[in-house]
């Protein structure tokens, strides 16, 4: 069951991906089932268990707003990311509902080629487990260092 | 062969590329990209007669926490002792000169022992202890000469206002509520007055520009509904607004606020309006911006600088203060500190979450924030004698019952000029 599990989640996160390194953004809240949890965070925060994110979404039309402002609304330079995720551990199970830790580098991109490493951190989810398919229920992403670059547009 | 070396003083200056224009309508480049303007402030401003946001109070809500920041340049350790005072001193060995503490921030803290060669202090900042004081076997020590006393790393003055803790390196700055006048004062304690916050989260947000860029944008009432498109995109009612600025008598601190026009309320077509704007609301989920009565004033925006790095926001139920620390000429660092009360119910707190949306490095209203002093550094590269223009609403930096006015910015250049000597 393990292996075929983590080849779902795995499968999941690279789709999440391509989702946001492709400029796919309407397709990103999709993305996510269920009751829906999005959180962006820095790793002294959540180990500090303050509760407050970068972003903070618990409902896919919260998502739906965010792409909407990004498109229609907030003012930013160009730009696009580049995620390289690492092996996801799953953490427990419980049913259905997987819980899972996978390491990412995410690169960004500028209009002008400047390239650099944006954000480092972990993705812990938790899935559905459906047939063949892993469903993100949950997402909090973890960033390593409390610094953010200028701004944070688009989605990690 | 007979060089004669001057000392960099007066006759060495290399004047500035253009002198200041008289009044306070024209800024000159230059300001955001002369490594000697950058020396001058920290020396001037930020080791000068001035008040600079160091923390929270429930940060140290018991003796032993503590946490290290920054005044300018200068690294500063906050303490509460067990007396339950605050301390704040210099991050600086008096021996060589390491930083004394490498935390950020930590609890149960009795003393601090340099790393280096193990000076020791106590949590108000006095040597207490030299490694090796007397030597080995009666051989090396320091010499009798030496007295703990004299030695020490400098000692911030410290004033709390409403739970935030100020400190200075000043002799000579006013007490604190002179500093910040009666109506700023008010509006602090409008926010803060006799509740208990608690801390949501920390941000840092790394800025690509001079730290007086961002500064400029947070009294800048002018961009708010230019610059920053959210509210209007998703057709987002301000109709019903009225508003104003309060600039303090230094021009150093301001209040930027608006609030909900009772006359406004009151009218039919406001009424119908508000049917109008419900039927076309664009937000997928609206519960962002449903909020509570929190202040029972109508306010529903209030920004609040402190000369001269410091920000107080209340942005409906996002409460925040934001510290901004340069790092060099270009480079400034803002830290948000995400705020709710003690006495939250649930309800209550998952609206701040919520409502955090709205700022932030990733805020609704204030990520462009994050990137147009860039724009502006890029933009005045290679023209540092020419100037900028704030006429908007005239020429003067008082208070204004418009928010389409620069007078705050203006304001804010005549309490730097002053601090300056420009
Ligand atoms: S520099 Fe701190 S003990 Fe020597
Ligand atoms: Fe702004």
């Amino acid at each position: 069951m393990n292996g075929n599990l983590l080849q779902y989640i795995t499968q999941a996160q690279a789709d999440y991906a391509r989702c946001i390194d492709d400029d796919r953004l309407e397709e990103w809240p999709n993305l996510f089932h269920g009751p829906c949890l999005y959180k962006i965070t820095t790793s002294s925060n959540y180990r500090d268990g303050l509760e407050a994110g970068i972003v903070f979404a618990n409902s896919r039309g919260m998502l739906t707003d965010r792409v909407s402002a990004l498109r229609d609304a907030n003012i930013y330079e160009r730009q696009s990311y580049r995620h390289i995720l690492g092996q996801p551990s799953i953490l427990s199970e419980d049913g259905a509902m997987v819980s899972s830790e996978t390491s990412f580098m995410v690169a960004r991109i500028m209009q002008d080629g400047e390239t650099s490493i944006y954000a480092t951190g972990r993705y812990f989810d938790v899935y559905e487990i459906d047939g063949a398919a892993a469903k993100l229920h949950q997402r909090t992403v973890v960033c390593d260092s409390s610094r953010i670059d200028t701004l944070l547009a688009l989605p990690l | 062969m007979n060089e004669i070396v001057v000392p960099r003083d007066e006759a060495s200056w290399i004047p500035w590329p253009t002198a200041w224009p008289e009044g306070l309508t024209r800024v000159p480049y230059w300001v955001f990209q002369d490594q000697r303007v950058y020396a001058d402030e920290q020396r001037l401003i930020f080791q000068g007669p001035n008040w600079h946001y160091l923390a929270l109070e429930v940060e140290l809500a018991e003796p032993g926490d503590f946490l290290t920041t920054q005044v300018g340049d200068t690294p500063v350790i906050v303490t509460r002792d067990t007396d339950n005072e605050i301390y704040a001193f210099e991050n600086r060995c008096a021996h060589r000169g390491a930083l004394i503490c490498l935390k950020n921030r930590a609890k149960h803290r009795k003393d601090f022992s340099c790393v280096y060669h193990a000076w020791n202090y106590d949590p108000q900042g006095n040597l207490t202890g030299v490694a090796l004081k007397d030597g080995i076997k009666g051989k090396g020590g320091m010499p009798d000469s030496f007295k703990m006393e004299q030695h020490g790393p400098r000692k911030l003055r410290i004033a709390l206002v409403h739970g935030l803790i100020f400190g200075s390196f000043s002799e000579d700055v006013p007490p604190i509520e002179e500093y910040l006048g009666e109506e700023i004062m008010t509006r602090i304690e409008r926010v803060l007055g006799g509740r208990t916050p608690a801390v949501l989260g920390r941000f840092t947000q790394v800025l690509p520009n001079n730290w007086k860029l961002y500064i400029e944008n947070v009294k800048d009432s002018y961009h708010a509904s230019i610059l920053h498109l959210f509210f209007t995109t998703f057709e987002l009612n301000r109709l019903s607004q009225k508003g104003g600025i309060i600039v303090d008598e230094s021009g150093g601190h301001h209040v930027s606020y608006s609030a909900i026009d009772p006359e406004a309320a009151k009218d039919v077509d406001y009424a119908k309006q508000q049917i109008r704007s419900e039927s076309e609301y664009k937000l997928a989920d609206p519960t962002l911006l449903q909020g509570f009565d929190e202040y029972h004033d109508g306010v529903t925006l209030q920004i609040l600088s402190v000369f001269p790095t410091f920000v107080l926001q209340q942005i409906q139920n996002a409460i925040a203060v934001r510290q901004i620390v340069p790092r060099a000429i270009d480079k400034t660092d803002l830290n948000w500190t995400y705020l709710g009360f003690a006495d939250d119910t649930p309800e209550q707190r998952l609206t701040r979450l919520k409502q955090a949306n709205l700022v932030g490095p990733a805020g609704y209203i204030s990520m462009e924030d994050g990137c147009v002093g860039g724009f502006v550094q890029r933009g005045i590269s290679g023209a540092s004698s020419n100037r900028a223009v704030l006429e908007m609403g005239g020429a003067e930096a008082t208070s204004s019952e418009s928010r389409v006015t620069e007078a705050s910015v203006r304001g804010f250049w005549k309490a730097y000029r002053a601090n300056m000597g420009l």
